[in-house]
């Protein structure tokens, strides 16, 4: 391992003083002068023309300053692409699912603005909603947006290889059908924004983003302004998993509602508001099929998903993209054929949460592999390692593993939890009683992305300030939503440029100041942000070295930044204060104020949302999980008592922050696979609240134990790749694994509800004494 | 109808006039500036808003600012004693107990009212002590960790 002064070390998070201390400020805790409270008008139906608006009593009401409707937004549309622009800022001629906004109100406080709210009489003609998936793309079904017709946002179909011949040849075949839930982000701080529009033409907003570059754009399109104009500050973020990446009703309302009013206005959600209309995770119904050798040997997988998309398609061509990518990773697929269908329903909108599209195909995958090894009396570890990819690997379609930690993420996770001690498979143990308390353990594999290549905009930028008393700023548009990228990237300038990580400064992203960035997601930030980092700390090291060359005498390739010193190599007596470099380099002959910069994107072809055709991202991470459960066979409650994780992360650039980011990973996925579920009924959200809406809380969390496995990885930033969502994917898989460990009985409908393992088990007795009667 | 009511924060008494049917979650953000107290759900589900009333964790969203009146009110401002972090606070940094920072202060006044309690509380305990508090980003491991390091500190 390559040897750091402060890369690999346990820093504690340069933003936790002020987050401890309640000083950090988010959206909702902003107060400009003269500031005014929105609050939003919803659709109560799931699908309903709107015939008309009446906002004049509302209008009348002492304190409200300002209305908006769809109208005010004349036909703007937006999404990823412009073949996908199917979302309007409010409801315009429709309301496609309950709770869309379809109005929003400005008052001098918030209880009037509500009272104003419920005093706008919308006129509906209400049409026939379709809110399951399988219904909307029935011939009939109600239509949703006119200019797409069947109910189709997405479809990707694509083939590699002869399937049908892999088929013909294999020894087995199993096909499954899987089903993952709707579940919720669940981020602790609602969607919230201060927004500002300055006449004639400028804009600044205030706003809970993850990225805060995509509602940049998208303001500057909606209002017509150039980018300059637009400023996103960003305060710091209250969690996002994904669910704050995109431009949302409560923006463009509250930019909307300033330009009327000439008024800042602050809009910021309800928890309920959030709940129940924002966005949230894809379900999705997978069928998977799969033919082995005797052997296990993996030789081709046939997938076909549904995945309910909501109302509108956001990123969606990127979560049925990924679910297509990781049919082939993390094991050797010879063999794949893909289709994919997002299908649009009257329900809120689908995006990204944390695992994107991946984790319903490797719960699915990583659960049949099981599935399969059993039916073959195959070990579950074996056929595992038979069929992992490795270094150099190059998947049918052309996704390229530059390191691969796989195996050795096995021998780590077996060895953690001693496998060969505690693992009995089913059939050796179903015929043995099990008490009321039945205890499985299960293990699974995980493949994810480092650093997705995009379309349009892809590389990181950054830009280094070196203040003359020798600290540092660093200006990047990559935005921490918690997972620690800002001390991670701050690291990386200290190490290059030999300070400390206290004299770094990471100024919030603001878009008129820090370059522009893609965001917080995909995993990019410390693969793909932190080569930018590292590239523009290179640059800046370059300047202050020539100037420590001159003063001190020596040649350029002999200065050494280390401990806020410069020293000459082979020349003890030489060395100086990093600081006074610092200030010396402002003054020296001419002068030069040191600014380094830099940029780095991943040099592969565009993600191919036709075909798959190519790599998805700069490097792929993979990770092996195992679980271990207590199942009570009389109430059938799961209880999830450890989980070990072993995790090629590349390189980790801060341990500390990477063993957070998997146990919050797990937390996201025990949520998942037991508790969480979006209840609805006819459109309408039921788990309106934290108490129906069940997040594990810390009494649901099991033991955890975390490895990383360093594979140094050559793309990633100083051999680093992703660690904030891989984990959450094998999740899944580890603990179905280990419910049919402890049961026997394979649970493919998530969530796994105590009813759903009583009538699992009821259904399993059933069979066995038809069996024996039969025998 | 407003009124004029006293409320004691962090040892300092505010003079502050208020509804009745303010809660002291909103009457500490909005009129007094404590916005470090936060609000997420409002409906006492997630324990982000917790504070500390005369020694006892209590969530500010669901009580009225005017019973909190002569009573001693502790929000997260008043823990550092200076740049001095407070035990738990420093506890939490050291740990990696914080990521996105929206649940830690509620979850370090619980925390506190505990330790002040019983300091030296079994993972048991500290697990029943913030088993009102929410957090999405950690799993909760490190803040069971923080909690514990920071009452064997204090012993």
């Amino acid at each position: 391992m390559p040897q750091y002064s402060v890369l690999g070390q346990r820093l504690p998070r340069v933003d936790g003083p002020v987050k401890a201390t309640g000083k950090a400020n988010y959206a909702d805790d902003l107060v400009l002068p003269g500031m005014l409270y929105a609050k939003l008008k919803r659709s109560p139906h799931a699908h309903a023309k709107i015939l008309s608006i009446d906002t004049s009593e509302a209008e009348r009401l002492p304190g409200v300053r300002g209305i908006v409707v769809g109208a005010d937004f004349g036909k703007f549309r937006y999404g990823l692409r412009p073949d996908t622009r199917d979302e309007y800022p409010m409801a315009l001629d429709k309301a496609r699912f309950v709770g869309e906004e379809v109005a929003a109100v400005a008052a001098i406080d918030e209880d009037i603005a509500q009272e104003a709210v419920e005093l706008i009489k919308v006129e509906y003609e209400v049409l026939p909603a379709v809110t399951d998936p399988e219904a909307a793309l029935r011939e009939g079904a109600p239509q949703i947006h006119a200019d797409k017709p069947g109910n189709i946002s997405i479809h990707m179909h694509t083939e590699f290889g002869d399937v049908d011949a892999a088929f013909k040849d294999a020894d087995y075949v199993r096909e499954d059908r899987f089903y993952s839930q709707s579940v919720l982000h669940g981020f602790m701080e609602p969607n919230s924004l201060v927004a500002s529009w300055e006449p004639p033409n400028r804009i600044t907003v205030w706003a809970s983003k993850q990225s805060p570059y995509f509602l940049y754009r998208n303001l500057a399109n909606c209002f017509d302004v150039p980018l300059s104009n637009v400023r996103v500050v960003q305060p710091y973020i209250g969690g996002g998993y994904g669910g704050k990446n995109g431009s949302y009703a409560l923006d463009f309302a509250a930019v909307m509602l300033s330009k009327k009013t000439g008024r800042p206005v602050k809009l910021t959600l309800t928890q309920e508001e959030v709940l129940t209309a924002q966005r949230r995770r894809h379900p999705m119904i997978v069928w998977l099929k799969t033919g082995v050798k005797k052997d296990g040997t993996l030789l081709a997988c046939e997938c076909r998903i549904i995945a309910d998309g909501g109302a509108g398609t956001a990123i969606g061509p990127t979560t049925i993209a990924n679910a297509f990518y990781f049919m082939n990773l993390p094991y050797v697929v010879p063999n794949v054929r893909f289709d994919g269908k997002r299908v649009y329903t009257n329900r809120p909108v689908s995006v990204a949460q944390r695992g994107n599209g991946i984790q319903q195909i490797r719960y699915a995958a990583d659960v049949q592999i099981d599935m399969i090894a059993e039916d073959l009396g195959i070990d579950p570890v074996e056929i595992r390692r038979r069929n992992s990819a490795y270094t150099g690997y190059t998947t049918p379609n052309g996704m390229k593993v530059t390191s691969c930690g796989l195996q050795e993420s096995i021998d780590e996770a077996l060895k953690a939890v001693d496998w060969e001690k505690e693992f009995r498979s089913w059939p050796e143990k179903a015929e043995e009683p099990t008490g009321r308390i039945a205890k499985g353990v299960g293990i699974a594999c995980n493949s994810f992305c480092s650093g997705v290549r995009l379309r349009g905009h892809n590389c990181c930028s950054a830009v280094i300030k070196v203040h003359e008393d020798g600290t540092v700023s660093l200006m990047t548009g990559s935005t921490d939503s918690g997972q620690g990228s800002e001390t991670v990237l701050a690291m990386i300038v200290a190490e290059v440029l030999g300070t400390r990580i206290e004299d770094v400064v990471v100024p919030q992203t603001d878009s008129t100041v820090t370059p522009v960035d893609p965001g917080s997601f995909g995993s990019r930030v410390s693969s793909t942000a932190g080569n930018a980092v590292r590239i523009a700390a290179e640059d800046a090291r370059r300047q202050l070295v020539a100037v420590a060359a001159e003063l001190l005498e020596a040649k350029p390739e002999d200065i050494e930044l280390r401990d806020r010193k410069v020293f000459v190599k082979g020349a003890p007596d030489k060395s100086m204060r990093f600081r006074d470099l610092a200030r010396l380099t402002v003054a020296h002959g001419a002068g030069t104020t040191v600014i380094g910069s830099g940029s780095w994107g991943q040099e592969i072809d565009p993600v191919d949302f036709e075909k798959g055709i190519g790599n998805l991202a700069g490097s792929y991470t993979f990770g092996t999980q195992a679980a271990w459960v207590e199942v009570d066979t009389e109430t059938g409650k799961v209880n999830v008592t450890r989980m070990v994780v072993a995790h090629d992360c590349g390189f980790a650039l801060n341990p500390l922050a990477v063993e957070g980011q998997h146990e919050g990973s797990i937390g996201g996925g025990v949520g998942h696979t037991i508790y969480e579920h979006c209840v609805e009924d006819d459109g309408q959200t039921l788990s309106s609240n934290f108490t129906s809406y069940a997040m594990p809380t810390v009494g649901d969390m099991p033991e955890m134990i975390s490895y990383s496995i360093e594979t140094l990885d050559p793309v990633g930033a100083f051999g680093a790749k992703e660690s904030g969502e891989g984990t959450q994917v094998s999740t899944i898989p580890a603990i179905v694994n280990a419910i049919h460990n402890a049961i026997g009985v394979w649970m493919t409908d998530l969530p796994i509800t105590p009813e759903k393992v009583l009538k699992a088990l009821d259904e399993q007795k059933a069979k066995d004494r038809v069996l024996s009667e039969v025998r | 109808m407003k009124r004029i009511i006293e409320l004691n924060v962090n040892g300092v008494v505010h003079e502050v006039v208020v509804e009745p049917q303010r809660t002291l979650l909103e009457v500490l953000r909005e009129t007094l500036g404590y916005t470090g107290t936060k609000k997420a759900c409002d409906s006492g589900d997630c324990g982000a808003c917790t504070v500390i009333i005369d020694g006892r964790a209590v969530l500010s969203c669901l009580t009225l600012a005017v019973e909190a009146q002569g009573k001693n009110i502790e929000t997260i401002e008043g823990m550092a004693t200076g740049d001095r972090l407070h035990p738990i606070q420093q506890a939490f940094l050291d740990k990696g107990a914080i990521q996105c920072g929206y649940c830690t202060p509620g979850l370090v006044l619980s925390a506190k009212a505990l330790l002040d309690e019983n300091p030296k509380p079994s993972r048991e305990e500290v697990k029943k002590a913030i088993g009102g508090n929410l957090c999405r980003c950690t799993g909760y491991v490190k803040i069971l960790d923080a909690i514990e390091a920071a009452g064997e500190q204090a012993n």
